[in-house]
């Protein structure tokens, strides 16, 4: 490669996993992380101290830093945000230990920000890192509860020993040796009533946190947008 | 009793000395703005019904926690995959005698999804969060938070919907769609903020000596980074100097608090991770928090008080007693768990360890259970299930149950 026919910034790499986009559109991005209302409240400027990155789980496994996110924000140099909203962004475990900043920064809520960006925009980052998580957004969206009972599967968490598949193999009669009323479910971490589930679809519509998923997965959204349907149509409203 | 603040002054943190308040450095006070919109006609405030308990928050301000007339929200998590949890904090309601609504009102906080996918955005959170404040207020029970994330994140859309006025007023509409007035609760309570309150009362019932059981606490981040003055700190722990749940709670029930030097770091959960990068959150867990807590602190059990913490510090430790079979497990409980046990909970029956993955057979034994009656009495009230003489197990099965009664 020619160094000198590349343009000096601190989001050069060696080799992109990503495509590249006019400087044009790295601006626009980075409009719209800034536009976002908690943008301000996120945001008061860094004095490098690194004590972010100390308190970061995320920097000791990774080669993640929230300073860079804090940093990057505050000089608004658009191709390093660019980089981190492809690669940085979904290392982040969004524990907000990083609000130990002196200056109050929280840099987790950047990143918050920053990965809303990149799903509304469909960017290859959120695809990649959401791979594998559709059935866990279908859940949450569809019942109301992201956790179920029925997601025990061995297969599914091989690593956490035979605790799992024990209790796949009895659940349907462990769920029922609950004692609270509520807990005798299996596809729902607790029994939901469905005026509460059709006022949950009604916030997914009117909020666009539906139309969020079909930047994403296009059968997730037709799928999720078909079982809300019939259950608002079920039960009297009309979108 | 006193957790001296010298407990966690250790040779490497020798400027640690007790929290002094300042005045100068504190924070607003959300009330302040709650009460102006309040008045202005914008949203109604959910007061604490009394009787309350004001327990000590940060920056020397105190904070109202109800007794009862109390509206749980539940989490995913706790209910889904360690239902122990949940079972345990309403049986020792019960068991204290105090009325507890277990709404099916109610949905998740959605926030661990928010967290970990960003497939929503600030206006759906906070319609999710505002609906059930509503639903709660419409039941006339306040808000008792079951998950350390939905609390951190119901307190962060409490100041977005204080602060910004065009979120607001979008929430606003989209409830008033569904019939539903803008309430937000004076207070928001954690359940483990419940436990703090009342763990003098929760210690007049104890049945079971803890005095020779030795612990490990991990605060959970959402808790008390997020929206830090929500927290409970007290003088009397550790010097203000860190959140007094959980540590308050195990030493009232006569347990040692023993410290570690990895006390601030999170437990590795990750939101994302957990669930499809759990190499991460495996490592952090293991490496991070069990391991040092054995060598350093060589607690019998470490309790939390959060969905994500009880299930990565517990499920995570499998794979590295596989991989090293010298790696000494620790078990993993909620505080609300090892409150319940001490009042003599039925460990499978309440408390439902068998969802749990470490080996906690050694606590119970060091608790005076005897765990292979217990677990036949629990086969055995499955076995009426299966038979088809009753259909589930109720609370009147287990709160007829008497405890061990120990003399402290």
């Amino acid at each position: 490669m020619d160094a000198a026919a590349v343009a000096p910034s601190a989001a050069m790499k060696l080799a992109p996993s990503y495509p590249d986009v006019p400087l044009a559109e790295k601006e626009r991005l980075f409009a719209e992380i800034k536009a976002d209302e908690r943008f301000g409240d996120y945001l008061y400027g860094c004095y490098e101290c690194g004590i972010c990155v100390a308190a970061c789980p995320s920097a000791r496994y990774y080669d993640f830093s929230p300073r860079r996110i804090a940093q990057a924000a505050a000089r608004e140099d658009v191709e390093l945000i660019f980089e981190q909203i492809q690669e940085d962004i979904w290392d982040c475990s969004q524990c907000f230990s990083c609000l130990r900043c002196p200056r109050g920064n929280n840099p987790g809520g950047i990143i918050t920000i920053m990965r809303e960006v990149a799903v509304n925009n469909g960017l290859d980052s959120a695809r990649e890192a959401l791979k594998g998580y559709t059935r866990i957004i279908y859940k949450i969206m569809s019942t109301g509860t992201q956790v179920s009972p029925d997601m025990l599967q061995a297969d599914a968490f091989p690593d956490w020993g035979p605790s799992v598949a024990a209790t796949s193999a009895n659940l349907e009669l462990w769920r029922r040796a609950l004692p609270p009323d509520t807990h005798h479910t299996t596809r729902t971490g607790w029994e939901i009533s469905t005026k509460t589930l059709v006022e949950l679809y009604l916030i997914w519509h009117k909020t666009g946190a539906l139309d969020l998923i079909s930047e994403l997965d296009e059968g997730l959204h037709s799928l999720l947008e078909e079982v809300m349907e019939d259950l608002l149509e079920e039960e009297g409203y009309e979108l | 009793m006193t957790i001296p603040v010298e407990l966690v002054n250790g040779p490497a943190r020798k400027n640690k000395k007790a929290f002094e308040f300042s005045e100068q450095h504190a924070p607003e006070d959300f009330h302040d703005r709650l009460f102006e919109l309040e008045e202005a006609g914008e949203l109604i405030v959910q007061r604490v019904p009394g009787p309350y308990i004001e327990v000590p928050v940060k920056y020397g301000r105190s904070k109202k926690v109800p007794i009862g007339q109390t509206w749980h929200h539940k989490s995913c998590g706790q209910c889904g995959h360690i239902p122990g949890y949940s079972t345990s904090i309403f049986w020792v309601n019960r068991k204290l005698g105090i009325e507890y609504h277990d709404p099916t009102d109610q949905t998740s906080c959605t926030a661990w999804n928010y967290y970990a996918s960003a497939t929503s955005n600030a206006a759906a959170q906070a319609c999710v969060a505002m609906r059930n404040f509503a639903a709660a207020y419409e039941s006339d029970h306040f808000p008792i938070i079951h998950c350390g994330t939905s609390f951190g994140h119901y307190k962060e859309v409490r100041h977005e919907i204080l602060a910004h006025d065009k979120l607001r007023a979008e929430v606003r509409e989209v409830l008033k769609s569904m019939n539903k007035p803008l309430v937000m609760p004076e207070e928001m309570v954690h359940y483990s903020e419940w436990f703090y309150a009342m763990r003098d009362r929760i210690a007049e019932l104890q049945v079971r000596d803890f005095s020779k059981i030795s612990c490990t606490v991990h605060p959970a981040c959402h808790y008390y980074k997020l929206v830090e003055g929500d927290a409970i700190y007290d003088p009397e722990v550790y010097g203000g100097q860190r959140t007094a749940v959980v540590s308050g709670v195990a030493t009232a029930l006569g347990a040692e608090v023993r410290d570690y030097s990895t006390w601030f770091d999170c437990c590795g959960f990750g939101f994302r991770h957990i669930l499809v990068q759990r190499d991460f959150s495996r490592s952090f867990a293991t490496q991070r928090k069990i391991k040092r807590m054995k060598e350093e602190a060589d607690p019998d059990v470490t309790l939390t008080h959060d969905t994500g913490c009880v299930t990565t510090l517990d499920k995570s430790q499998f794979a590295a007693k596989a991989q090293d079979p010298d790696f000494a497990t620790i078990p993993v409980l909620s505080e609300a768990q090892f409150a319940a046990l001490a009042m003599g909970a039925h460990p499978y029956k309440v408390c439902q360890l068998h969802w749990h993955a470490a080996d906690y057979k050694p606590l119970l034994e060091k608790m005076g259970i005897d765990h292979e009656k217990a677990w036949a009495e629990f086969e055995e009230a499955c076995a009426k299930l299966e038979r088809g003489e009753q259909q589930y197990l109720t609370w009147d099965d287990v709160d007829a149950e008497p405890g061990v009664v120990v003399p402290r």
